[in-house]
């Protein structure tokens, strides 16, 4: 183990010590490892925004030589130098420009074009998307036999799962039929509609629970790590 | 205070204290538990398995060292997958930390355990882009307009691999491994919806449940957490024994995992005790 990879281990070792220490109570340790560890990463995405998005996208497409003071090696300065330039970014630019406006209060009416281009971007490209893959694919998805007869006969556990989707969708959906009072019938099926949600919940906080004790399985294989290059 | 009182007051640095022993004493003893792939799972590895050598597999890297635990074994498997059954796979990032990640697989799987594959010919590192959503859909129809160069920055018409690729359709599988947006619902959206092209991978266990309704028209197969990972890396070794000792990294932690849980369900059936004893009690007293 190199001398580099000794301190990564001793500050990341320090630094999950000093976050588990809130388990017990606050204290300057846990406040410390919370500050730096904001500071960092608003430092880090500020980082990559700049060097994957303005460097590439904005500045080396409106004006391809000025890649060759920024590429890592000869060969990637060749290639991006090589690009025609494409002045239409300058639209986005002048729009970046004008979203910077809400900075000063007499001109920040200048930056409801960019967002309006961006509001009108993500509702144009989603809408559509959403509508196929969420909505119209999620019905068909539900339409399902109830009855499933598969190659060697009647399928119990498959005709079981089927009504199970079916008559949980259904039930769900009254749940949240609210222009019918929930009584009678209605109000029965609404009332198993919230045991079926009750199951979703269910299922997802024990997926959340594992999600949680695998990060912990984690960092406690990293600190076993950590102490074991100590001895 | 009587004991059922005590059960519901329970200090939380006491629970605290018990989980982290659930976690360490497994891992101190190497306790590992017997896992088999159930059908979601299975059906990926019977994706990738059944596809013709030299298929085109394209694995996104959509998390960060955040969710490493539970990621990076679904993505060095899958990886290790691809590579023995000979496929060209193309390796890019819709995060900007996924890359650094992609990185480590293409380290320790690719270069550890495949040393005669070619980078260029058996599998590219694209990178990371900026775009979310907005890359899938660019790339969908032109993937060299988006990426001009390779990670490293060489000419992406140079290598061997990049053949005969115009958009995502040219590809007959897509992984991804994610961990939030955009990750495997965007995948699922602009990609395989899209282009009725198979959608397969693995996501963090508080992600899965809001992809399962869309296995599995949408969604060939999906891992959900660490659970998922370990069962990938079982139907791996099944198949595949050679690969027992490096691929089992996911079995391995799902014996703390368990336990950890079996601590937990303690706790929660000892929590609703007490509280229906106590009800209970309160009842009769009002009632008396």
């Amino acid at each position: 183990m190199g001398l580099t990879d000794y301190i990564e281990l001793w500050v990341g070792g320090l630094l999950t010590l000093m976050i588990f220490s809130f388990l017990y109570r606050d204290n300057p340790f846990y406040k410390f490892a919370e500050h730096l560890f904001v500071g960092v990463s608003a430092a880090y995405w500020m980082v990559v925004g700049f060097w994957t998005t303005l460097i590439p996208n904005m500045l080396g497409r409106i004006y391809p030589p000025s890649m060759g003071w920024f590429a890592t090696n000869p060969e990637e300065a060749a290639t991006l130098v090589a690009q025609s330039p494409s002045y239409l970014r300058l639209v986005p630019l002048i729009l970046g420009i004008m979203m910077l406006t809400r900075l000063t209060p007499k001109a920040s009416w200048m930056s409801r074009w960019p967002m309006a281009f961006i509001i009108g971007f993500a509702a144009g490209t989603n809408l559509t998307r959403y509508l196929q893959s969420d909505f119209i694919a999620q019905i068909r998805a539900t339409l399902i036999p109830v009855i499933v007869v598969g190659e060697s006969g009647f399928n119990f556990g498959g005709t079981l799962s089927n009504l199970v989707i079916v008559l949980g969708v259904l039930a769900a959906l009254v749940y949240f039929f609210f222009s019918k009072e929930h009584k009678g019938w209605f109000g029965g099926t609404a009332r198993a509609g919230i045991w079926v949600l009750m199951v979703a919940f269910g299922a997802a906080f024990g997926y959340t629970v594992m999600a949680r004790i695998s990060l912990l399985i984690g960092r406690m294989g990293f600190l076993g790590q950590w102490i074991g290059s100590v001895f | 205070m009587t004991f059922i009182e005590r059960m519901q007051a329970i200090d939380r640095r006491i629970i605290f204290g018990l989980i982290a022993l659930a976690v360490i004493i497994p891992m101190l003893v190497h306790l590992v538990f017997v896992v088999r792939p159930s059908p979601i799972v299975q059906s990926i590895f019977d994706k990738i398995e059944a596809l013709p050598e030299g298929s085109r597999v394209l694995i996104s890297f959509d998390y960060g060292p955040a969710t490493v635990p539970e990621n990076q074994p679904m993505a060095d498997a899958m990886t290790r997958h691809c590579m023995i059954k000979n496929h060209r796979l193309y390796i890019m990032a819709v995060w900007a930390t996924g890359e650094a990640q992609a990185n480590i697989t293409i380290e320790d799987v690719i270069e550890g355990e495949f040393p005669g594959k070619v980078y260029g010919e058996n599998y590219i590192q694209l990178g990371y882009k900026a775009g979310n959503q907005g890359l899938l859909n660019a790339i969908f129809t032109d993937l060299k307009g988006m990426y001009t160069t390779d990670a490293s920055g060489a000419d992406i018409n140079s290598f061997p691999i990049m053949e005969g690729i115009a958009g995502l359709p040219d590809f007959d599988l897509i992984l991804c491994i994610g961990s939030g947006k955009p990750g495997m619902k965007e995948w699922i959206q602009f990609a395989g919806d899209r282009g009725d092209i198979p959608v397969a991978g693995g996501v963090t266990a508080v992600e899965a449940p809001l992809l399962y309704p869309y296995y599995p028209r949408q969604l060939l197969g999906l891992m959900g957490g660490l659970q998922g990972a370990a069962e990938f890396e079982a139907a791996l070794v099944i198949k595949y024994p050679d690969y027992r000792e490096t691929s089992t990294t996911a079995v391995k932690n799902m014996g703390p995992q368990t336990v950890a849980h079996l601590v937990i369900i303690f706790f929660v059936i000892v929590g609703n005790i007490a509280f229906f004893v106590i009800r209970g009690r309160e009842k009769r007293e009002r009632s008396e």
